[in-house]
């Protein structure tokens, strides 16, 4: 199967062929502590040889960090769905995930100038 | 394979932005506008106990329901991501914004002045969670152009809450909402009495 930019609106009312609790043989749960903005990346190394194709394919959106919000919309599954497989990858040695919490400290001021100065920086 | 080089690197820190507003407010114009990668989209599977409906034998009972989101990114340093969430502007996905706003830094509410009472939803939800925002008023070409204080008035926000005129299909202008929220969140740091 193959995921790209160009046919991902194409079929939309087709949805995917699979339904998406299928990727992870039914399991909802996943085994690592996720959400949409904990950041992912492959690390190269673990044992890749059983790896499902829609592994893989969640593995290959992760060869830069990336975020779970990311990889699930490129994947076309729902975030759930997607968070089983990076689990999976994780679990297995593929893929190192960071922390399962944005930055939310409002109060954070050296993290609002950075903000303010990388902003600041695009106008 | 090459990935080597940023296996052992320190992840970057994710920070995460609301837009909210009403449904066709531009809320996905606003952050293709400013993002660095088309905006994508990503679907969650809500349970959600059904409320009146199918509710035959007085249990309550649960659908499941796919939201879609559309969010963008802008990389602000090598170990800095921005990321911009639009709420789901119908009411009936109203559910979702607990889930869409644990975590979030703060929040823009976009208003069209041809609609503002779609964006009163969105401002009453920033409110009683306390999550600091500010409001841009999207100009769309033909709109009675407003005066600031006349939307603050009929959107009764309170005085420290700033409301900036914006073009949410420019870059530069959407940036500028961008800029304005991060320095109210900064000068409320600065003066923590005045939330």
């Amino acid at each position: 199967m193959t995921v790209s930019g160009d046919d991902s609106w194409l079929d939309g009312d087709a949805g995917r062929l699979v339904r998406p609790y299928a990727v992870t043989n039914g399991r909802t749960a996943a085994s690592l502590k996720l959400d949409l903005l904990s950041m992912v990346v492959a690390t190269g190394t673990g044992s890749n040889t059983t790896l499902e194709p829609d592994h893989l394919h969640a593995l290959a959106l992760c060869l830069r960090p990336a975020s779970v919000a990311e990889v699930a919309a490129r994947l076309r599954l729902p975030a759930a769905v997607t968070k089983v497989l990076l689990s999976d990858l994780a679990d297995c040695g593929a893929l190192r995930a960071g922390p399962p919490r944005s930055a939310s400290d409002t109060s954070d001021r050296v993290l609002l100038e950075r903000l303010l100065d990388g902003l600041q920086r695009r106008l | 394979m090459a990935y080597n080089d940023v296996s052992d690197q320190p992840l970057p820190t994710t920070v995460k932005l609301l837009v909210g507003g009403g449904f066709g407010v531009g809320k996905t114009t606003f952050i293709g506008s400013v993002s660095e990668i088309e905006p994508l989209t990503t679907e969650e599977l809500i349970t959600e106990a059904s409320v009146g409906i199918d509710d035959l034998d007085g249990l309550p009972s649960k659908t499941t329901t796919t939201v879609a989101f559309d969010f963008g990114r802008i990389s602000l340093s090598s170990g800095l991501i921005l990321y911009l969430f639009g709420t789901p502007g119908q009411d009936r996905f109203w559910f979702m914004w607990d889930e869409l706003s644990a975590g979030a830094l703060g929040a823009v509410v976009l208003a069209d002045t041809r609609r503002l009472e779609a964006c009163f939803s969105a401002v009453d939800f920033f409110e009683s969670r306390g999550i600091k925002f500010i409001v841009a008023v999207n100009e769309f070409d033909g709109a009675f152009r407003y005066e600031p204080e006349e939307v603050r008035a009929a959107l009764e926000l309170k005085p420290h809450v700033p409301v900036i005129l914006c073009d949410a299909r420019q870059a530069r202008s959407a940036t500028a909402v961008l800029v304005a929220l991060i320095r109210h969140m900064l000068a409320a740091v600065a003066a923590p009495s005045t939330r």
